[in-house]
């Protein structure tokens, strides 16, 4: 028996076609424990789609999803949410609860479940936002009146509210200047190291793969069809990477215009 | 010239899509309710709902309850009096209003308000990937969504409805003794030695149902809205459209049952 940790994540052959489209077509790929992996890949080329099949968002119609070791598709339905209790997710447009301050937001899978009192969730949402960089003050606004940036971040501070050791983030800085996308990065780069957690990032911002990644993983029509260190995007010797990384129009990847 | 074959297919193919819908709304709502037996509970929501539906309906439901009684009373009057029957006014008011009036427009104002608020607030939700966002925070958003909403609506429509026939009786007995010269003990009499026990009663099963089929109806359209403000605005339009007519069609179920 081998002695090697089980990846914390792995997929194995995932498949998933809405209609007529295969979405994904085969999707192998590993997450290592305390990793932070970015998955790349032009628009619906499958990336939001894989988390959403790892969440239990999309149900694949074939394939397998390991956490831990642990295939999540044949569990009963208890098993299956009290492994991804241990989650957390930043949307990319940060989806937060418009009728709830803030710190409702913040706080809610905590509430939701039971484990503090409002009382003590004003306070560690406070702690919390503060984790993020935002004054304990913007707990009590509601979700519309902050920026996209704000916004952001507090996505980022409910998805890590509950200390959870899997966190994804999908287009961390897609809508966001480029200079309120490095803080963003940077944050999550610093919530990540805190809580130990690992980190599955799609994004198709190649500054912030560098920064928040430190394995890279390409997808292209529904497989994965590279894998390395994010620091090396750009010369991979991967033509399709590549020109994905370097922004060409001319290359393997041929987008599909109508001329 | 058509093919009365492809004609056939057309049928066929709405028959099939109509059974897909009705089969997929059952298994909602049988969700839902499964979910008011199975903790956790989320009585905050329930709360929400439940004073959404019953206090802020409160004065377009009164409004109409108290017109459709004067109107009552105006228009039987006008009717009644060719025959020498003005006497059984009170008791027309009093039996079209808790049987049927009550319940069947507070019921169509309440689809027109919650129906399509609850669609439109559960639809925004599902287009900003909100719903998701409940699932990966831990929490199941039929049994947080939906199921409060739902029990909410079933509790509220039958207070709603005591509302109105209480004031529809008083818009009645306000035309009769303003206009048509009752006197006001002998209007009010009528109508309390006439008005019976299952009247009411079945006026109120009856909100309970209408109350069910508009909360299920506003979040089921919500719920499975899709495509951005668009589909957001059809789910609407769904909502109020298909409570209002199930609203119809489930009165005359429960007349049946009740006195047919």
């Amino acid at each position: 028996m081998s002695t090697t940790p089980p990846p914390k994540i792995r997929l194995r052959g995932l498949c998933k076609r809405f209609g007529d489209k295969m979405v994904l077509d085969g999707v192998d790929l590993d997450v290592q424990p305390g990793q932070g992996m970015v998955i790349l890949g032009g628009s619906g080329s499958g990336k939001s789609v894989t988390i959403k099949c790892i969440l239990g968002l999309i149900q694949p119609d074939s394939g397998s999803i390991e956490i831990d070791g642990q295939n999540v598709l044949a569990m009963g339905r208890r098993e299956r949410e009290a492994l991804l209790d241990r989650t957390g997710m930043l949307f990319q447009n940060a989806a937060l609860f418009d009728s709830l301050p803030v710190w409702e937001n913040v706080c809610f899978k905590l509430l939701a479940q039971k484990r503090i009192s409002r009382a003590q969730a004003r306070d560690r949402a406070a702690e919390v936002l503060a984790q993020v960089g935002l004054a304990a003050s913007v707990g009590d606004l509601p979700p519309n009146e902050l920026s996209g940036g704000m916004q952001k971040r507090v996505g980022l501070a409910r998805a890590i509210a509950a200390s959870p050791d899997i966190i994804f983030f999908d287009e961390p800085t897609t809508g966001l200047d480029p200079i309120m996308g490095a803080v963003i990065d940077g944050l999550i780069v610093d919530v990540v190291q805190r809580l130990g957690a690992t980190a599955v990032s799609i994004t198709h911002d190649m500054a912030s793969a560098r920064r928040i990644g430190e394995t890279a993983a390409m997808i292209h029509k529904g497989r994965i069809v590279w894998t390395g260190p994010a620091a090396a995007l750009g010369e991979t010797g991967n033509a399709m990477v590549d020109q994905f990384a370097r922004g060409e129009r001319e290359g393997p990847i041929q987008m599909e215009l109508r001329k | 010239m058509l093919n009365p074959l492809s004609l056939l297919a057309l049928i066929g193919r709405a028959v099939l899509a109509a059974c897909r819908q009705i089969g997929a709304l059952t298994l909602f709502a049988l969700e839902a309710l499964s979910h008011l037996v199975r903790a956790p509970f989320y009585p905050r929501m329930f709360a929400r709902a439940f004073v959404e539906i019953a206090y802020f309906s409160l004065p377009v439901v009164a409004l109409t309850a108290v017109f459709t009684g004067m109107v009552l009373a105006l228009q039987s009057y006008s009717g009644f009096s060719r025959f020498g029957a003005e006497s059984a006014i009170a008791n027309v008011v009093v039996l079209s209003i808790t049987r049927e009036l009550g319940p069947v427009l507070a019921g169509l104002m309440v689809a027109g308000r919650i129906g399509a608020a609850f669609a439109a607030e559960i639809g925004t939700m599902r287009v900003t990937d909100q719903i998701d966002a409940l699932t990966t925070l831990s929490t199941n958003p039929m049994k947080y969504l939906v199921a409060p909403r739902l029990l909410a609506g079933t509790l509220a429509m039958p207070l709603l409805v005591v509302v109105a026939d209480v004031l529809g009786v008083m818009g009645g007995w306000i035309i009769g003794t303003t206009q048509l010269g009752f006197s006001s003990a002998s209007y009010l009499t009528n109508t309390v030695n006439f008005v019976q026990f299952e009247d009411v009663f079945s006026g109120l099963v009856k909100a309970a149902v209408f109350g069910f089929v508009i909360t299920l109806m506003g979040c089921w359209s919500g719920y499975t809205s899709r495509g951005g403000a668009q589909g957001v605005g059809a789910a609407t339009t769904t909502a109020v459209v298909s409570s209002s007519i199930l609203i119809l069609a489930l009165d005359y179920v429960v007349t049946a049952m009740f006195f047919g």
